[in-house]
């Protein structure tokens, strides 16, 4: 059989650092949010079994290692949002310049950065005040 | 008139049209998680309080609970298609590609499943 055309492959893109860099971390952040899923999912099935299984998943969701987790889930949810709206704008068609990618690349990690700031901040203000 | 055969002029040309369809569904269910994404987050931190009660009255509620729905069904997918992803193009042994794309498949599938029941227990009977 005579090898099929594929849709365009990576190889065929000439990455610059830029797009190789966001594109990678966009993916990463996507990753981080499918165990994010997998723990929210487990976090509305105990709350579904009634209190015990819900007092016994808070102990295991309070952990520190979960801390963690969650300051990760905020950075790629941060990232993954904003590098994913600069897709949805590139899939218009607009800002596929080399100039305006360079640039939106900067926005999309300054946005990022802001965006998992506040979170972060209003989370931890949050917790201070409800525990 | 050409030689070619009917088959001939096909091949390599692929399905009508539906080449685009992982594509597609990918950024639909991006676009719908925009708003979705957002607002489960801001609610989340909006809380006043992460004990039981809170939460169970929260969850369901007749607007959270459809829009928690829609985001579980929305991020599954979603979810699903870029793990699919990742995995074609990082995975390279055919026997373990194969088996590792089955798999997410039915995790997602099952990740969606528990998502939405656990929603509807919580919102139609009382847990307690």
């Amino acid at each position: 059989m005579r090898t099929r055309p594929l849709s365009p492959h990576w190889t065929i893109y000439r990455m610059s650092r830029y797009s190789m860099l966001t594109s990678f971390a966009n993916r990463a952040a996507g990753l981080v949010m499918s165990a994010g899923l997998l723990v929210f999912i487990y976090w509305l099935i105990s709350l579904a079994r009634g209190v015990r299984a819900y007092s016994h998943a808070q102990q295991l969701l309070a952990s520190g290692v979960a801390k963690l987790f969650y300051v990760a889930v905020i950075a790629a949810f941060s990232y993954h949002l904003a590098a994913g709206i600069r897709h949805l704008i590139w899939d218009t068609g607009r800002g596929l310049e080399k100039a305006q990618s360079q640039r939106s690349a900067w926005l999309v990690v300054i946005a990022a950065i802001l965006l998992a700031l506040l979170c972060g901040w209003w989370a931890f203000r949050a917790r201070e005040a409800g525990g | 008139m050409s030689l070619q055969s009917p088959l001939g002029k096909v091949r390599g040309l692929g399905t009508a049209g539906t080449g685009v369809h992982h594509w597609w569904v990918q950024r639909l269910t991006a676009l719908a998680l925009v708003p979705l994404a957002v607002w489960l987050l801001v609610s989340l931190l909006a809380l006043p309080a992460l004990d039981f009660v809170t939460l169970v009255s929260w969850v369901g509620g007749t607007w959270t609970a459809s829009l928690l729905t829609l985001f579980v069904l929305t991020a599954s997918w979603h979810s699903s298609l870029g793990v699919q992803v990742i995995l074609e193009d990082y995975v390279h042994d055919q026997g373990l590609k194969t088996t590792s794309l089955v798999l997410s498949g039915f995790v997602h599938a099952v990740l969606a499943v528990l998502g939405v029941f656990a929603i509807l227990r919580i919102a139609f009977g009382s847990p307690l």
